[in-house]
């Protein structure tokens, strides 16, 4: 347990490595000079300033050597100061951070309650209750969340007037009410794959003979469902929540953009449009981080609901 | 005690499904009586299973039912919800074929085990826990209380037998359905199975449907053995007399199968061809393309299961058991006997010939013993 827990660690660590690096040399090579932009724009630039500007930010060193700078400053937990808001990056993404954490945390709450309950209904009431959640989640999927987070806004915001339109809100009440119509145009996307998830796995789980074995020996058909069917399906259901959580810490953009939400996402559209190099390396490597810590989560959690994987990986 | 009602009792049940060309049960009639072993033989796809699982009323979804199959004197395929549940829960208990794929791989033996004695009535949980372990015990499993906190894929096959078969005597049930119940197992494993179950027989008077293809394990085992091809009975007759003396053509093919100890190669004469399958109908008698004797007749001879002549004769002062049954017309029994006499009692206008394999087939049946 201990050692896979550490391999585990390792191969983060590799990955997180690789993907700075990448990072890096990205946004290094995007189009524009960074430092056209430091000295105060094009106008009266001269070339002795901008090569001074270039100095102070050390623009003028290698890829390698810059990489290395900065790969070392957030190994020591300073992530840099933003080209254009001069404040530490860290601060920055630190007072962003909450609203698109609360934002993920509850738009993954509404696709996993939803969806995994489409899910359930569709495998087991067969049927056009199941064509009926196909297709609905179906149509769900098929509009981008923009235009979903237009329609719910001119419904829910303006005409019954309901939720706010903008805005983050303060404490737990006032978040969850300014967040639902943003959390729940991202969800909405997220409902097709998770339902489907459940569904076809559900109806694998209930193909087993045990499941047939159970309902011979007079077992309630609800107790099937939960213990043997739905129990027994958690593996891919939770693998593909997982994944679509990750995916939307790097996607809070656009909800952002639509509902006015001063996030992380906002934060590194904002940072890359005026080549603020540090905010922007940082943000991606949140997201990145993010990204692989889920993965991660799901993977130790899998062995808790399938004690035979436990089994397999131990005898590895 | 004379047996007044059997506890299971089949009558004329017939089962068909959209789509297949013949029936998937056939004119099924059968009786299981309170400590009785009846053994269920036939290839793949004769409709045992199909068959055992009738008396849970779990047949398949879309079919079309004709007969009636009662246990205990309850008729089961009227049973529905929570009538059913209570029938499935408590009455009749079935040992599946694969343990390890009749148990859930995700759950621990303990809760398997708990869950099932939860819906016989033992709702306390601690009381469940402590009968689980106790079932353990009795089905000879060492160390129950480890075992309860294991699962599935941490026990061996021959454990796990003996898991599932504690799961089916959870419910103390009044009719066990043995399905292929240790035909996965090696032979000392399934020798220790067939003790134990033989042992719970007796203590608890439970009758047995005995589901198996081996028809030497059916005859050692079984009071009488049932012969199915098809969907169809073909024979019935005692264990030790069906051993000795099959009559019916496929029953002699089965045998002819199985190597015996001190045969050669060429005792063994395996039944030309192949199960028919669901998409094959048959005018006649449905073992007619594979039998070495038919007849051009048999392939127009609607079958009916005749009784034979019983062994030794009509018993005084009471009902003379009906030594079997078989379902071939070039017996010359069942040539002679009125049809739609199943399970009738006594049979009249014996011919000698088949007087005389009768006897031999009692000789037959003592030194089976």
């Amino acid at each position: 347990m201990l050692s896979r827990l550490f391999r585990q660690l390792a191969g983060l660590v590799a990955t997180l490595f690789a993907a700075s690096f990448v990072i890096f040399a990205a946004v290094y090579a995007a189009p524009g000079d960074p430092a056209v932009f430091l000295a105060g724009g094009r106008d009266k630039l001269t070339p002795e300033k901008l090569a001074a500007v270039r100095e102070q930010y050390h623009l003028d060193e290698p890829l390698v050597v810059q990489y290395g700078r900065w790969l070392w400053d957030c190994l020591h937990g300073d992530l840099g100061r933003s080209f254009k808001y001069a404040d530490q990056v860290a601060d920055l993404i630190a007072s962003r951070l909450p609203t698109t954490l609360a934002l993920v945390g509850f738009a993954t709450l509404i696709f996993v309650v939803l969806g995994v309950g489409a899910g359930v209904l569709a495998a087991v009431r067969r049927g056009w209750v199941d064509q009926a959640v196909v297709g609905a989640t179906t149509l769900a999927a098929s509009v981008p969340s923009f235009v979903a987070a237009i329609g719910l806004v001119s419904l829910f915001g303006v005409r019954f007037g309901w939720f706010p339109v903008t805005g983050a809100g303060s404490g737990f009440g006032g978040t969850v009410h300014h967040l639902t119509l943003p959390a729940l145009s991202m969800a909405l996307g997220a409902l097709a794959i998770v339902s489907r998830v459940t569904r076809q796995s559900m109806l694998d789980a209930a193909a087993s003979d045990h499941v047939e074995a159970a309902r011979a020996s007079g077992i309630p058909e609800r107790d099937i469902v939960r213990r043997h069917i739905l129990r027994n399906a958690l593996g891919p259901i939770l693998t593909m929540c997982g994944l679509v959580t990750a995916g939307m810490l790097a996607g809070t953009v656009v909800i952002e953009t639509a509902f006015g939400l001063s996030g992380v996402g906002s934060l590194l559209v904002n940072a890359i449009n005026t080549h603020d190099f540090p905010v922007a390396q940082a943000v991606l490597l949140l997201m990145v981080t993010g990204y692989i810590v889920v993965t991660n989560l799901v993977d130790l959690v899998h062995p808790l609901l399938d004690p035979r994987v436990r089994a397999e990986r131990s005898a590895a | 005690m004379t047996t007044t009602q059997p506890l299971l009792d089949i009558a004329g049940l017939t089962l068909e499904l959209p789509g297949t060309a013949r029936p998937l049960l056939a004119e099924v009639t059968l009786q299981v009586r309170t400590g009785e072993v009846l053994g269920l033989v036939g290839e793949s796809g004769s409709g045992k299973s199909t068959t055992a699982k009738a008396a849970l009323g779990m047949l398949p979804a879309g079919g079309r039912t004709e007969g009636r199959v009662t246990v205990d004197g309850t008729d089961v395929l009227t049973l529905r919800g929570e009538a059913l549940r209570a029938h499935r829960a408590r009455t009749v208990a079935m040992i599946h074929q694969d343990p390890r794929a009749a148990l859930n791989p995700v759950r621990r033996i303990g809760d398997f085990l708990t869950e099932r004695l939860a819906h016989a009535g033992v709702t306390d949980r601690r009381a469940a826990r402590a009968r689980a372990v106790e079932l353990l015990g009795a089905v000879g499993l060492p160390d129950p209380a480890r075992h309860v906190r294991q699962r599935p894929h941490e026990l061996s096959g021959g454990m796990l037998q003996r898991v599932v078969i504690a799961g089916a005597l959870a419910a103390e049930p009044r009719l066990l359905l043995a399905d292929e119940a240790t035909s996965a197992l090696d032979v000392t494993t399934q020798a220790e199975i067939l003790d134990l179950l033989r042992t719970l027989r007796a203590e608890r008077e439970t009758g047995m449907l005995f589901i198996t293809h081996d028809l030497h394990l059916a005859a050692a085992y079984c009071d009488r053995v049932l012969v199915m091809y098809a969907g169809r009975i073909v024979e019935q007759q005692p264990a030790p007399a069906l051993f000795a003396h099959p009559r019916h053509p496929y029953t002699r093919g089965l045998l002819g199968c199985s190597p015996t100890l001190g045969g050669t190669a060429a005792d063994l004469r395996p039944v030309p061809g192949r199960p028919p399958s669901l998409a094959e109908s048959f005018p006649g008698c449905p073992f007619a393309a594979r039998c070495p004797e038919a007849e051009p007749e048999c392939e127009t001879w609607a079958p009916v299961v005749s009784p034979l002549e019983p062994e030794g004769g009509p018993v005084p002062n009471g009902p003379p058991v009906p030594a079997g049954e078989a379902a071939c017309r070039r017996l010359p029994l069942a040539a002679s006997v009125a049809p739609a006499t199943h399970g009738a009692t006594g049979a009249s206008g014996a011919s000698t010939a088949s007087g005389a394999s009768e006897a031999s087939a009692a000789s037959g049946a003592e030194a089976a013993r």
